[in-house]
């Protein structure tokens, strides 16, 4: 019985930490954010070369062959640092490999995702807030994909886009690569700068089916799921840790306004609401590879619970930073913006309530 | 991270099974009052002999009072923050009588055998453990509530006794309590906390008494205690004087553990559960609410989360970790869920609310109205929200101290 972190995952998530605050300051952060695509790959190199991309992939296909845990440690500390790059959009990539169980397409991308050489993308959502793989419209006929998908992470700068359809046998996975016919990725402006979306049309695009039924759709959904509840994490104690920082050297009426117990308050109940959420993705990402019957219902309950309090803490901080706290130059709007994604992306907390409501069997 | 026992806790849990197995029957545990229930907070939970017997040998198997040495009647265990985890789960499973709930054990033994004399330990701590005495806490006041080293009892020594005048408010379970522990003020010359003693009262000292006070529910549960010339033995003081608040601080430690445990909260949140299932709203199951459905989830997630950092803090006193912020905010985290969801017993009770607690027609017999109330009782109980709000960002958050006076 052990609720903690194994001293290897320590490390993991120092060794990040450090890297990031060397060489993805807010400067860069903003230097990518307002770049064209979005996409540093020098950074994602670096990235790459710490282990990043493949801590889910598994040894066999050059990667570290860790638990969900682990990419959700790395996935705070990328919350924490703000970090632009298509670490979410690879992961679910990943994770749909991973459980499609084919074998082709499983050893061709895992080894290039590992490497960060490759930039592999899952396209599940549709019109109408769909972001169920039975409901979605897109087809696959002859082997061939007709659909639209309007927001998927990364797929401007993808080599590969995993897509949820379905064909006559119903709910499936189909792999399209870069520069197909009848493929037209269109880039979209992203309330969040550091992860940005394109709109991808399929029309008559040639595809490969990878996985049939939703299985390996839902098991990449959980696992997004998890890890945006742990990079929620980790931004919302960034932004509480950078706004204790200033109320304590921004004085008003003589002295620091975190002598006041209204900027007090504000914050302790932040700390509290906080400090227990860390357990709750903390086993939703152990139950994922450990206690299957449970990771389903904890996942959207941990995605729901984390990420409405991202955007809770994001507001409040900014109201406590005052103007500057409104301003472009100041950073906090970075994390604002990411927490707006955290809480959109994958479908909103109201929907995930009512699946675990579901899944409860209530 | 494991949440499996490893093989040597899985055999020392048997242990404890076959030992609750020959100690205490099915008959013993269908005879067993609620341990849970609201009344044992305020220290009505009465003691048989057959649950004396049963505490004792438990205490000589080391299972109860761990802490405690064996020569003050306890279980003289090594810490193991997992083997207590297990003790209480098992024994919880059994509804067998695990330690005393009240201020006494909790608060008072811990307190004493950190300070107290050889034969104030002697005196009091084996039959506190047993429920043989029974003790009330005298700290707050009319003008000391939050403020608590404002408090203005005094405590003047005349030959070999105290000689106590002033007023205690709020204090849960005194009429059927034997004694007190009490803070008083003994030293006029010094400021504020310098100037208080902590005494131990024996309840049937003449010049004492007690008054019920009626709260919200309807019930007395709290009481005044005033005091007259009431004569203590000088002995009576715990630590030295004017030491009293230095002596006080561990046991309201103590108090702030006791109401942060979540399983209270898991029975709750279960119980609103079943209700939101039994209760039409609407023509309706209110369960089939997609509201009512969302905000059961909401609260979920933060039962979850409290249960889980239980495991986490667990985990860490195991490895020897302080947990700082972690264990501050339990108290705040779990009386403030505790609210919420007594907030949505009262909704998916709907109209019903109308009807008082204890009206055969309400459902559940009102035992949610009580809840609701009671949710406000222990946000404020042992260190009010803000008073919390208040530890977490000077203590945990490191922003500055109030200006306090």
């Amino acid at each position: 019985m052990d609720f903690g972190l194994s001293p290897d995952q320590v490390l993991l998530k120092d060794t990040i930490r450090r890297w990031l605050e060397a060489e993805c300051p807010t400067a860069r952060v903003r230097a990518v954010m307002e770049s064209e695509s979005g996409h540093d790959p020098r950074l994602w190199e670096g990235l790459a070369e710490l282990g990043v991309p493949g801590l889910q992939v598994p040894a066999a296909h050059g990667g570290s062959g860790l638990e969900l845990l682990d990419a959700a440690l790395v996935a705070e500390e990328l919350g924490w640092g703000c970090t632009p790059g298509p670490f979410l959009a690879c992961a679910l990539a990943t994770a749909a490999l991973n459980a499609s169980g084919h074998a082709e397409a499983a050893a061709r991308w895992l080894p290039a995702i590992a490497r960060g050489r490759a930039i592999v993308t899952l396209a599940l959502g549709e019109e109408g807030g769909e972001w169920d793989a039975a409901r979605v419209a897109t087809r696959a006929h002859g082997g061939a994909l007709g659909g639209r998908k309007p927001l998927v992470p990364y797929a401007a700068v993808a080599d590969a886009i995993l897509v949820a359809a379905h064909d006559d046998d119903g709910p499936g996975l189909w792999l399209v690569e870069r520069g197909a016919r009848g493929l037209a990725v269109t880039p979209l402006d992203g309330t969040d700068m550091t992860r940005r979306v394109a709109a991808v049309e399929l029309d008559g695009a040639p595809a490969t089916k990878i996985a049939a039924g939703r299985a390996a759709i839902d098991r990449a959904r959980d696992a997004g799921l998890v890890l945006l509840a742990a990079d929620a994490y980790g931004g919302a104690r960034r932004c509480l840790d950078m706004t204790v920082k200033y109320a304590l050297t921004r004085e008003q009426f003589g002295q620091p306004i975190g002598a006041f117990q209204a900027v007090k308050h504000q914050l302790a109940d932040l700390a509290a609401d906080l400090e227990p959420a860390l357990a709750l993705w903390w086993y939703a990402a152990h139950a994922h590879d450990h206690v299957r019957e449970r990771a389903e219902r904890h996942a959207a309950i941990a995605k729901a619970h984390l990420t409405d309090l991202y955007d809770r803490t994001t507001r409040v901080t900014t109201e406590l930073h005052g103007g500057i706290g409104f301003t472009w130059e100041y950073d906090l709007h970075l994390w604002f913006r990411r927490a707006v994604f955290d809480r959109a992306f994958l479908g909103e907390a109201a929907y995930h309530r009512q699946r675990a409501a579901d899944l409860a069997g209530w | 991270m494991n949440l499996e026992y490893s093989a040597e806790y899985q055999e020392f849990r048997e242990e404890v099974r076959r030992f609750l197995a020959q100690h205490w029957s099915a008959e013993d545990a269908a005879r067993q009052p609620d341990a849970d229930g609201m009344a044992a907070y305020a220290g009505a939970a009465g003691v048989d002999e057959r649950a004396t017997a049963f505490r004792l040998a438990a205490i000589a198997r080391g299972y109860l009072y761990r802490h405690v040495p064996r020569r003050y009647g306890g279980g003289e265990q090594p810490p193991d923050p997992l083997k207590a985890t297990i003790i209480a789960e098992e024994f919880r499973r059994a509804r067998a009588p695990h330690e005393m709930v009240g201020q006494g054990p909790s608060m008072l033994v811990p307190t004493l055998l950190e300070h107290g004399t050889e034969a104030q330990k002697e005196r009091f701590v084996r039959d506190t453990l047993l429920g043989k005495v029974r003790w009330c806490q005298g700290y707050s006041e009319p003008g000391a509530g939050s403020d608590l080293a404002s408090l203005r009892t005094r405590a003047a020594l005349e030959g070999d006794s105290w000689v106590v005048n002033g007023q205690k408010i709020w204090t849960s379970g005194a009429r059927a309590s034997d004694w007190m522990f009490a803070l008083v003020r003994t030293e006029l010359d010094r400021p504020k906390h310098d100037g208080i003693s902590y005494l131990l009262i024996d309840m049937k000292t003449p010049g004492i008494e007690v008054r019920p006070l009626r709260q919200m529910t309807g019930d007395a549960d709290f009481n005044e205690v005033f005091f007259d010339n009431a004569r203590v033995p000088a002995e009576n003081i715990v630590g030295k004087r004017g030491q009293g608040w230095v002596v006080s601080r561990s046991t309201l430690k103590h108090e702030r553990a006791l109401i942060g445990g979540s399983h209270l909260t898991r029975r709750t949140f279960d119980g609103l559960v079943m209700l939101a299932k039994a209760l039409q709203a609407h023509g309706r199951p209110a369960i089939e609410d997609p509201v009512v459905r969302g905000r059961l989830v909401e609260l979920e997630a933060r039962l979850l989360a409290n249960e889980y950092q239980g495991h986490r803090l667990l985990t860490m006193s195991a490895r020897g970790e302080e947990p700082g912020l972690a264990g501050m905010v339990m108290k705040l985290a779990s009386t403030s869920l505790g609210y919420d969801i007594a907030k949505l017993a009262m909704d998916v009770v709907g109209d019903r609310a109308l009807l008082a607690p204890g009206e055969a027609e309400a459902p559940a017999m009102g035992m949610f109205g009580t809840a609701y109330m009671w949710s406000l009782g222990v946000l404020i109980a042992g260190g009010a929200a803000n008073i919390q709000r208040n530890i977490i960002a000077e203590r945990g958050l490191g922003l500055p101290r109030d200006a306090r006076k």
